[in-house]
């Protein structure tokens, strides 16, 4: 653990630090709020007491967002995703039942062109989400994944399942990528 | 018909149950009892929320919403415990947490 | 208190043949996540291996979790239901792959898997080149807090 460093953090990093906590602190109060489920001055109050309560409590490095935000991209990913999610489980199911229930997977490297750590982290959530593959093993400083595929047999299986996490990828930095990033993969 | 449902989808979550349960149980592995262990909580969920939906009340909405929030905990101690156990010798280099 | 902010929520709908409707698409979406349970219970006996079984898992955990509080959302038919039954999807969608990483990585590093069903491995020559000194990743939670920003806070 840094211990050292947190004694040397100066007051505008301190301030930048509370900004960039912002998103957070409103989704805890927004979660609190839907958990009591009213919306009364009481519930705010006592939200953002423990909101901040529990971000200092709990402190975490901040996630550098991209700063970059489309919402009728997002909502395009969303509705892929949440194809994929009902097919693939439907399509996990009926493997269970199969008469043949001795599926041959695969462990693939996958290399993410992405560089930033909230991308990275979604394109893990629906890897994960999705039946049929799973995130074995994150390399950050690489940006690469290793995942498990249930199905993969034939290397056109490997490049269908190696492609389809790279698309995810592709449309989750459409809609939330830095403007860098999101150039860098347009193509 | 909810009588129907009720038994239907009854049956299949206690089938469910009991061999969730048998997986639990026999194993072999640590990592298949927290995955089987897993999966019986949220076949909680379910039922809790299956008996919402069928008898059209909402007192156990709460029982969900705690089930849902905890249900990561035991297997991500597990999953840490495992990860340290003498056997992985994998797990020799990986630094202090 | 929930109870009684149910009561004075307004309804989605009053009239009698479109509840008979969306009661049957509650009873189906119930049948349906119920189906989905007991295959990945079946996936958890019938699966070779942790890795595999993994998979059957995460299915009742996410599109069962979504199907049943869709079903309680059309058969109690109130806005206020729907919205305390968020969180519960919300918990679901960021936690379960985050343990099922956590599984999977636990069940890779102890041995848990049939390497004969794997058709390919591109992990383990890495975990080999990387040898003994240092992983591949330090995965979710194991900060090397090189690549970090510099840490603020009291």
């Amino acid at each position: 653990m840094t211990d050292n460093s947190v004694a040397v953090v100066s007051e505008t990093s301190r301030r930048a630090s509370l900004r960039e906590q912002l998103p957070l602190l409103v989704a805890l109060v927004v979660l609190w709020m839907l958990l009591w489920g009213s919306l009364t001055p009481l519930t705010i109050v006592t939200g953002i007491v423990v909101a901040i309560a529990v971000t200092r409590a709990f402190y975490l490095p901040p996630v550098e967002l991209s700063g970059r935000f489309n919402p009728f991209w997002f909502a395009v990913f969303l509705g892929r995703f949440l194809g994929e999610l009902v097919i693939a489980s439907f399509q996990v199911a009926l493997q269970a039942f199969a008469a043949t229930p001795v599926p041959r997977s695969a462990i693939l490297r996958i290399e993410l062109r992405t560089r930033s750590d909230f991308i990275m982290t979604g394109v893990s959530l629906a890897v994960s989400l999705v039946p049929g593959s799973l995130v074995v093993e994150v390399d950050r400083t690489n940006a690469r994944l290793y995942v498990h595929q249930l199905n993969a047999r034939t290397p056109d299986e490997l490049e269908k399942a190696r492609a389809h996490v790279l698309s995810l990828e592709h449309d989750l930095l459409r809609a939330w990528g830095s403007r860098d990033e999101w150039q860098a993969v347009r193509s | 018909m909810i009588d129907v449902v009720l038994s239907v989808a009854g049956g299949m979550l206690a089938l469910a149950g009991l061999l969730l349960l048998y997986r639990v149980v026999v194993g072999p592995s640590l990592v298949d009892r927290v995955i089987a262990s897993d999966v019986l909580l949220t076949t909680l969920i379910i039922v809790v929320g299956a008996d919402m939906a069928i008898s059209g009340h909402t007192r156990t909405i709460p029982l969900m919403v705690v089930l849902a929030v905890i249900g990561i905990l035991g297997s991500v101690s597990v999953a840490r415990f495992v990860q340290r156990a003498p056997s992985t010798s994998a797990s020799g280099g990986e630094g202090e947490l | 208190m929930i109870a009684d902010l149910v009561r004075a929520s307004t309804t989605f709908v009053d009239s009698e043949p479109v509840a008979t409707i969306l009661d049957g698409i509650a009873a189906v979406l119930i049948l349906l996540a119920a189906f989905l349970t007991l295959a990945a219970a079946v996936g958890l006996i019938r699966f070779p291996d942790a890795l595999a079984r993994l998979h059957a898992a995460t299915k009742p955990q996410i599109l069962g979790v979504i199907l049943v509080v869709a079903a309680i959302a059309l058969s109690v038919r109130s806005w206020v239901v729907l919205l305390l039954l968020i969180p519960v999807i919300v918990f679901q969608l960021l936690t379960a792959p985050i343990s099922a990483h956590m599984v999977a990585r636990a069940g890779y590093r102890a041995g848990d898997y049939d390497p004969d069903t794997l058709a390919v491995d591109e992990l383990a020559p890495d975990v080999a080149a990387a040898g003994r000194s240092e992983l591949p990743g330090g995965g979710l939670d194991d900060e090397p807090g090189t690549a970090q920003g510099q840490r603020g806070g009291s």
